[in-house]
């Protein structure tokens, strides 16, 4: 039980934002109007992502000083996880968009920038399959995971600033701050971004255990 | 013998194969070459210079792919042992970016003149837009060449190269895009500060982590 208390909150606080991010009072604002609501699911899948891809570079970073097979295992599942994250990210972004900017994908680029960094981490999952033995995939996949990763960073912290873009907080503003978002919302999208979080958290462990498991069986067959 | 001794040998012996061989310097140039004079059969004339300018950098990504492509796998594993055995990773590692940055350089600058020659002429500020693609060529020297590193240990290098360096090359395209188009047009160069001061940061973070991650791509 005091093991489980982070797996708990973690479906509390989800359940939580759906529900209230569903029925809660929303600043009514033009072209927006209702849809803010989306932010309390399409914003926190990015958090999820970016914490994933996070754990999975600094797990490629551990396999390359251990060389221990269990940390390998850890930076493919977190990658994979993050990866799924980041096409519900792009999913729930794309149903947006088509509401408030007219189109689906409108060419902006924050959207291209999230679509070229799964790219990366697809490629890093080909990359892979490509290598039969195991030592020498998790070595050379690692190093392509920490080599992917600062060039990453760039393209979705750095660039998007540069240029023009209809997501809040680009061309020239800082970033994401807490002054923009209207004090309604902040009880629900915090909880959400948490909530999430954690959820990606379990589903990486989840699944880094199957594949321990998994291992372990064809060791002994 | 010391890193930089190390380097200086293996760049010279690089270039030395090079030249023996030529087969695959010439492969590279006649590449570039007949990509520009089949575009220009195909696009005739290109008036609008958002065009001409993507068109030129999409000749120069796939001829540099194809020319980094083979740096690493092109030698045995025998000569590779041999190698590991007399100098340091590092050293293989700065000898082949600065040798790719020269082959780089020259193919550029041989793209960028038959492309200047073949389409209409429409840079506005052409010593300007020369240095955009000399900083281009230098950033494909950079990240191809560790990414050459990491397919080359793979089955099926050639095509992985593809697959692994497009993404991770996408966001110095863009930056590199956006650097020349203000070359094109003649802005005023001080606009253009920003995009090299991104560049010049990608370079040196891929150059860094190429530096510390080969050692244990080579050990192998």
């Amino acid at each position: 039980m005091n093991k489980n208390w982070w797996k708990i909150l973690a479906t509390v606080l989800v359940l939580y934002s759906i529900i209230a991010g569903f029925l809660f009072h929303v600043p009514a604002k033009p072209i927006l109007n209702e849809t803010i609501r989306n932010i309390h699911f399409h914003v926190p899948m990015w958090f999820a992502m970016i914490v994933m891809l996070t754990v999975s570079f600094i797990y490629s970073i551990r396999y390359l000083s251990s060389a221990n097979e269990n940390d390998d295992l850890m930076a493919v599942e977190s990658a994979n996880v993050g990866i799924i994250f980041g096409i519900l990210g792009l999913v729930t972004g794309a149903v947006w968009a088509k509401y408030t900017w007219g189109e689906a994908w409108s060419n902006d680029p924050k959207q291209n920038s999230a679509a070229i960094a799964l790219l990366v981490y697809l490629a890093y999952l080909v990359l892979r399959n490509s290598l039969e033995e195991e030592q020498k995939r998790g070595r050379i996949s690692a190093v392509y995971n920490i080599f992917a990763f600062p060039i990453m960073v760039v393209l979705l912290f750095i660039l998007p600033r540069m240029t023009d873009s209809l997501h809040p907080g680009n061309g020239g503003n800082p970033g994401f701050n807490t002054k923009d978002m209207a004090p309604e919302l902040r009880p629900v999208f915090y909880p959400a971004v948490l909530g999430w979080i954690l959820i990606s958290t379990w589903i990486t462990t989840i699944r880094y255990r199957i594949r321990k498991v998994e291992n372990r069986q064809n060791l002994i067959n | 013998m010391d890193l930089l001794n190390q380097v200086k040998f293996l760049i010279r012996k690089e270039i030395m194969l090079e030249w023996r061989s030529k087969y695959a310097l010439n492969g590279i140039l006649l590449y570039v070459v007949s990509t520009v004079f089949v575009c220009y059969l195909a696009f005739r004339e290109i008036t609008s210079p958002p065009t001409w300018n993507a068109l030129f950098w999409i000749i120069m990504l796939f001829a540099s792919v194809n020319a980094i492509t083979k740096s690493f796998i092109q030698e045995s594993r025998g000569r590779q042992l041999y190698y590991y055995t007399i100098t340091s990773a590092q050293a293989i590692i700065i000898s082949k970016i600065i040798y790719n940055i020269f082959l780089m350089l020259l193919l550029s600058a041989i793209a960028l003149g038959f492309y200047t020659l073949v389409f209409k002429n429409l840079l506005g500020d052409p010593l300007f837009y020369f240095f955009a693609v000399l900083l281009g060529s230098i950033s494909f020297a950079s990240v191809f060449t560790m990414i050459s590193g990491i397919a080359s240990k793979a089955n099926n290098a050639g095509g992985l190269m593809a697959i692994l360096s497009f993404p991770v090359i996408i966001p110095l395209l863009v930056v590199l895009i956006k650097l020349s188009k203000n070359a094109m047009d003649g802005l005023d160069r001080s606009v253009s500060y920003n995009e090299i001061g991104v560049l010049i940061a990608i370079n040196i973070i891929v150059i860094t982590t190429s530096l510390l991650l080969f050692p244990y791509l080579w050990h192998d």
